[in-house]
């Protein structure tokens, strides 16, 4: 067992850094919690305390409709917790808000990296490379096959359809917090100006990312809608809603999804998708691999997702690794 | 390439059979020959290439990637096909262009065992991964596209306007690609000639029962067999013989061949000759008898001599010429019954009809036989023509009640094609002894349906909730799920551990309420066997 680095342990709930008595992203209420992005499955409710980003917090408390204890902290400054541990928080380029935490004490450092990726994503600024002793990564989509087309290539199928059956809708099936927001702000930058309507669960977060500074366009509700308004538009939704009753209202929709798992077949057939559009919010295999390359820890660990593979590759690349077994993140969710 | 993948893709995405008869319909009428035969035949199954199996793309990928690597990603995606075309690393430097599908069918039909771990790559390399996947599905004919062949006719019918039927009767009379039924059906030349081969005919085949009362002034009842379905045709001096799906076993059952010498074809069921001839009807074992002759390349003079088979007849399509088939089935039933003193008796003989006053006393005549060769009854409409496929109304078949143990559930692994990634396949065991004395479970047999979407979810949950070890795709659960299975019989076995193997084991219910050591054990199991 790695004997190194025990100030920091991985529990079945989290992330535990010992001396300072709080945790990383736990899957249930602490005295004292560090949040690296605002996912439900990582930012949960009910803590004494979370140190976040502004943009997390706002999330946060958009969710849970309270701020108490919120503390921010803002990209690149280093907040003191107890015990003499040293956080600070980092762009990962995931969603808006998302961070990576860097933790340094007696010497060493430690970094969480939450959920990231390397491509460019207009929403929010992209993950920096930092140096540390031990990389904590995610590994959501932790397999060889995982490769995420260019994003222009995928927004080009969705307009290509959209334009083949003006008397229909696309229904984008996208999540509500970061996909949804970064579909809309690629389609825009690709010149498609036209209203995009959505799904009323998505309206208060593409007003945050809004108030964010980030611009999205016309956008209307579909509840506010007529049908026939809906014809030739592209209509965005949580993904749960593409084969629920609320979509008997659309125009004869072409269901489409934005995630990273549509790369295989099976899995957009099991979701009744027609329309796969290979869009993530993780790092891709290749993202996985260089990234640990750049940051060239001595250790790595690797958590949620196909630990398996990743963990085989740093063996193979003579690296030092371990996989943490955390529960409690649904990896389902891109 | 590039437009059939595409066609492959648009299949697999579309859930509609409009939808799919459309995409397919538009390919056949905008492709040129050969490429939409060879895209028929592909789609229908219809062709294979010696040297390509599965285990060489596996051996090829082996060369590129580590084969941990490899075995976690064909695991994840459930297909062979796609996790190497997602795999395939890309070309260094210039590539030719992307083959047509003639090209590449032409290409793959002349690799040899000896040269495919070279050629096929080069092959590869002129394709995206949507043209790998494509090719690689063609290439080891297992499209699971969601279309049957029944479907793709149906679509070729709609593509040039014409009539279904007929393009399933000059189908078999053809090779792919398929010219001159494209030249038939596109151009309008004359049909190819069907008189003079014995020709494959579609199977008439029947719905489930379920809880419905006939009445038996109109249906027929006829036992139904527990062997193998088969359709004997002869004509122009030659004699095949077919199973359900169309294919050509006559290799399989040699004794059959002489057999017939009348130009005609004839419904049957294949059995054999065994030792332990308890039926009402007699002459024929139970289907582990038959089964000895199964899947067999060479057959020897023992197993002719000592699982002799015979076809034990249920109808008759066309006789001498003439094509019965529009006949109502009482008409065709006399026309079998006059035929068979020309048929020689140890090869022949006629699925008699089952008497029955009422409905009632043919629901006792059912549950009290004991003939193991028997798997229910059939009901035939008496006036029924003989008709390709499965058509409400005409013909039931009414199976005998399923038998049903309680079984442990022991490992788990994930299926494939739809259920890829869910933990679908199950093997499941039986207490050999009192579990509370320590008694070990031994694994009576192996399910992957029975249950419902829903419940597929929950037992993934299940599953990976309660995985006690892992053997690569293979999960050991911690032995606390009881599944109600059901069977339709059970059979002595050398090659189980158990002894036994069970014949069509399905989940008929998951007992989420009944402890472990509640299950069944094996003496209970063993005195359900009838061999």
């Amino acid at each position: 067992m790695i004997a190194d680095f025990a100030w920091i342990r991985p529990e079945p709930h989290g992330i535990h850094v010992v001396p300072a008595d709080c945790w990383i992203d736990p899957s249930q209420p602490v005295a004292h919690a560090l949040v690296t992005h605002g996912h439900a499955d990582h930012a949960r409710g009910g803590h004494g305390r979370t140190v976040a980003t502004p943009a997390t917090l706002a999330i946060m408390e958009l969710r849970y409709q309270t701020r108490e204890g919120a503390v921010p902290a803002h990209y690149g400054e280093t907040i003191q917790l107890a015990g003499g541990v040293d956080a600070t928080f980092l762009p990962a380029g995931h969603v808006l808000g998302s961070a990576q935490i860097l933790l340094e004490y007696a010497g060493e450092r430690i970094i969480v990296t939450g959920d990231y990726k390397r491509r460019p994503d207009p929403t929010c600024p992209p993950f920096e490379v930092t140096p540390c002793d031990v990389l904590i990564t995610e590994a959501t989509f932790g397999l060889p096959l995982f490769c995420h087309p260019p994003i222009e290539d995928e927004i080009g199928k969705l307009t290509e359809r959209l334009a083949l059956h003006p008397e229909r809708c696309v229904l984008v099936g996208a999540y509500a917090l970061g996909k949804a927001q970064r579909v809309i702000a690629e389609l825009r930058r690709a010149g498609h100006h036209d209203v995009i309507y959505l799904h009323g669960a998505m309206e208060r977060m593409c007003r945050l990312y809004e108030d964010f500074g980030i611009p999205l366009g016309e956008l209307r509700l579909v509840g506010e809608s007529k049908k026939d308004a809906l014809r030739g538009k592209i209509v965005v939704s949580p993904p749960s809603a593409l084969n629920d009753r609320w979509s008997r209202r659309l125009p004869d929709p072409i269901t489409a999804m934005a995630s990273g798992w549509m790369r295989v077949r099976q899995r957009a057939r099991q979701k009744n998708v027609e329309l796969p559009l290979v869009i993530s919010d993780h790092a891709d295999w290749g993202e996985l691999t260089r990234t640990i390359e750049e940051v060239n820890p001595s250790e790595t660990w690797i958590t949620h997702g196909r630990e398996e593979a990743l963990l085989r590759w740093c063996q193979l690349h003579q690296r030092r690794a371990r996989a943490l077994a955390l529960i409690g993140y649904e990896d389902e969710d891109d | 390439m590039e437009k059939f993948a595409a066609l492959v893709d648009g299949l697999v995405y579309t859930r509609s059979r409009n939808g799919k008869l459309e995409l397919i319909a538009d390919y056949l009428r905008t492709t040129h020959d050969p490429d939409r035969g060879w895209a028929l035949a592909a789609l229908t199954d219809c062709l294979s290439f010696s040297a390509v199996k599965a285990s060489t793309i596996r051996n090829l990928m082996f060369e590129r990637v580590d084969p941990v690597l490899w075995s976690l990603s064909r695991d994840f995606v459930g297909d062979t096909a796609e996790t190497a075309s997602l795999l395939w690393p890309d070309p260094l430097g210039d590539v030719m262009a992307p083959p047509t599908v003639g090209q590449a069918v032409d290409l793959l039909d002349r690799m040899t065992r000896a040269n495919v771990m070279s050629e096929l790559p080069r092959l590869l390399d002129r394709l995206d991964a949507d043209g790998r996947y494509a090719l690689l599905k063609l290439a080891t004919g297992a499209m699971r596209v969601g279309v049957s062949a029944r479907l793709a006719k149906t679509a070729f019918a709609l593509a040039f306007t014409v009539n279904v039927e007929e393009v399933e009767e000059y189908w078999h009379a053809l090779t792919p690609p398929y010219e001159a039924l494209f030249a038939w059906a596109a151009a309008g030349a004359p049909p190819p000639d069907t008189e003079a081969m014995p020709l494959f005919r579609p199977f008439m085949l029947a719905h489930p029962l379920d809880d419905a009362v006939l009445n038996l002034t109109d249906y027929v009842a006829e036992w139904k067999w527990d062997g193998i379905r088969v359709q004997l045709a002869h004509a122009g001096g030659e004699t095949r013989l077919y199973s359900r799906s169309g294919d050509d076993v006559t290799g399989t059952f040699p004794e059959m061949t002489g057999a017939l010498t009348i130009p005609a074809v004839l419904d049957g069921e294949l059995l054999v000759r065994g030792s332990h001839q308890r039926g009402e009807q007699g002459g024929a074992a139970s289907f582990n008898a038959l089964q000895q002759r199964l899947g067999r390349k060479t057959v020897s003079k023992a197993m002719l001599r000592d699982f002799p088979a015979f076809v034990r007849l249920y109808d008759v399509l066309i006789l001498e010429g003439e094509d019965v088939r529009a006949l109502p089935w009482r008409e065709r039933r006399q026309r079998l019954e006059a035929l068979m003193p020309r048929l020689p008796a140890e090869r022949f003989d006629i699925s008699a009809v089952v008497e029955a006053e009422h409905f009632e006393q043919l629901a006792e005549i059912r549950a009290g036989t004991r003939d193991e060769s028997i798997e229910g009854l059939m009901l035939k409409r008496r006036d029924s023509p003989y008709i390709a496929g499965r058509r409400t109304g005409l013909w039931y078949k009414w199976k005998r009640d399923p038998l049903l143990i309680d079984c442990v559930l022991m490992y788990a692994q994930r299926g494939s094609g739809k259920r890829s990634s869910f933990y679908s396949d199950f093997t499941f065991g039986c207490w050999d002894g009192d579990p509370d004395l320590g008694a070990e479970l031994l694994p009576v047999g192996k399910a992957y349906f029975g249950f419902t979407d829903e419940e597929l979810k929950q037992l993934d949950r299940y599953v990976r909730n309660h995985t006690a070890a892992r053997f690569g795709p293979v999960r050991e659960t911690d032995k606390s799920l009881v599944f109600e299975v059901a069977f339709d019989s059970i059979h002595a076995s050398k090659r189980h551990k158990s002894g036994v193997a069970m014949r069509f084991p399905r989940i008929s219910r998951i007992r989420w309420d009944k402890p472990a050591h509640e299950a069944d054990r094996m003496e209970t199991v063993r005195t359900l066997i009838r061999d």
